[in-house]
């Protein structure tokens, strides 16, 4: 039990404090999960990103409902993605109650824009930290700069853009041969 | 009952068919607020803005906001459900395969060749994020916040100093840099 409370307040945490969407979300399971728990390592959440991208829904719930699994089977997914849900359940409500208040206060309006200010820093910090990991080799920045170009300066969807690369190494895997990972 | 179904139906849909995180899912949850009398335009738009700002996943605020809105407390806890039971479901059974799956050749080749690609895609995330808030909506009016550049410094700088610091705790220093700056 005490293994599902910690999977629960640790996604818990997570959802309370991770503002600006899928990618902040990245961050603060990098550093929580694969680097503090060490629930899942560097190559699942690899994988975990790569599912989320391909499957529908928010990265929080694929991510939650993921490494919850890995770390607890059903029941350690289940209490992951309440833990993570509550907190913007629990948030959404109260604004809705209070929705006058919540617009015009100007401090939670300031602190707000602030963390939109910041934010920024996590999801730089989660590129620096995974940038490292990648072995440096003329495949690998030829899909790093594809990606960034694409996602930065065109609306192209990043669905396609991940089922096309993953059509392209399974390709290439079966012309070339041997191991293109162990290249 | 029938109401609540149907509420729990709606947001199923969008948890099903929307691909891509958050923005994705304006065009689709626009669509359906509208076509079911959820919501009107300008409380969509209203509410873009809070989901922004507050805490989880976008859609999870959309659908607890919807709901609230239609059915109360009742309401959103149906069509946070709805949002979310999609995903849960597909990662759940791909968690339960993949360790299997994921060993083979092609597989590995998969994730190998996307690793530096989401490398990628979070770089771009990350700068998207940082202009955003320094120049407003760039692609359409820029204006330029030069107190979120402060901020966005401050915290950068803070966080290479102290190595160890966790996410969390650069979203509460900018919270607070945000009211004493942004106050002023």
């Amino acid at each position: 039990m005490k293994k599902y409370i910690d999977i629960f307040y640790t996604f818990f945490k997570i959802g309370l404090f991770t503002f600006g969407g899928g990618y902040a979300m990245i961050a603060v399971m990098q550093d929580l999960i694969v680097e503090h728990k060490k629930w899942i390592d560097e190559e699942e959440m690899h994988e975990l990103i790569s599912i989320s991208e391909a499957t529908p829904g928010p990265f929080a719930i694929n991510g939650a409902t993921f490494i919850g699994y890995k770390h607890g089977g059903f029941l350690g997914s289940l209490f992951a993605t309440l833990g993570v849900v509550i907190p913007s359940l629990t948030v959404i409500i109260l604004i809705s109650i209070f929705l006058e208040q919540f617009s015009s206060n100007v401090i939670i309006q300031n602190a707000l824009k602030g963390i939109g200010a910041g934010v920024g820093v996590l999801i730089i910090k989660a590129f620096i930290k995974m940038g490292k990991k990648v072995k440096k080799n003329w495949y690998n920045l030829f899909f790093f700069v594809l990606a960034f170009v694409v996602s930065f300066f065109t609306s192209f969807s990043v669905v396609y853009l991940i089922l096309l690369t993953a059509l392209f190494a399974v390709s290439y895997q079966a012309i070339k041969g041997g191991d293109i990972s162990n290249d | 009952m029938i109401e609540l179904l149907k509420l729990f139906f709606v947001f199923f849909k969008i948890g099903l068919f929307t691909f891509g995180g958050g923005y994705a899912m304006i065009p689709m949850i626009r669509q359906e607020m509208l076509q079911n009398d959820y919501l009107t335009l300008d409380q969509i738009t209203q509410f873009i803005g809070i989901a922004e700002s507050t805490p989880g996943p976008f859609a999870v605020n959309m659908a607890t906001f919807a709901g609230y809105h239609t059915h109360g407390i009742v309401g959103s806890l149906f069509a946070t459900l709805g949002v979310v039971l999609p995903s849960f479901l597909i990662i759940l059974l791909i968690a339960y395969f993949s360790d299997r799956f994921l060993k083979t050749k092609p597989a590995r080749a998969v994730l190998y060749t996307l690793k530096p690609l989401i490398v990628g895609l979070i770089l771009s995330a990350g700068l998207s994020v940082v202009l955003h808030g320094v120049l407003g909506d760039f692609m359409t009016e820029i204006t330029f916040d030069y107190i979120a550049l402060i901020i966005f410094s401050v915290v950068f700088l803070v966080s290479l100093f102290y190595k160890k610091m966790s996410p969390i705790h650069m979203v509460l220093l900018s919270s607070i840099l945000g009211i004493i700056f942004y106050g002023l």
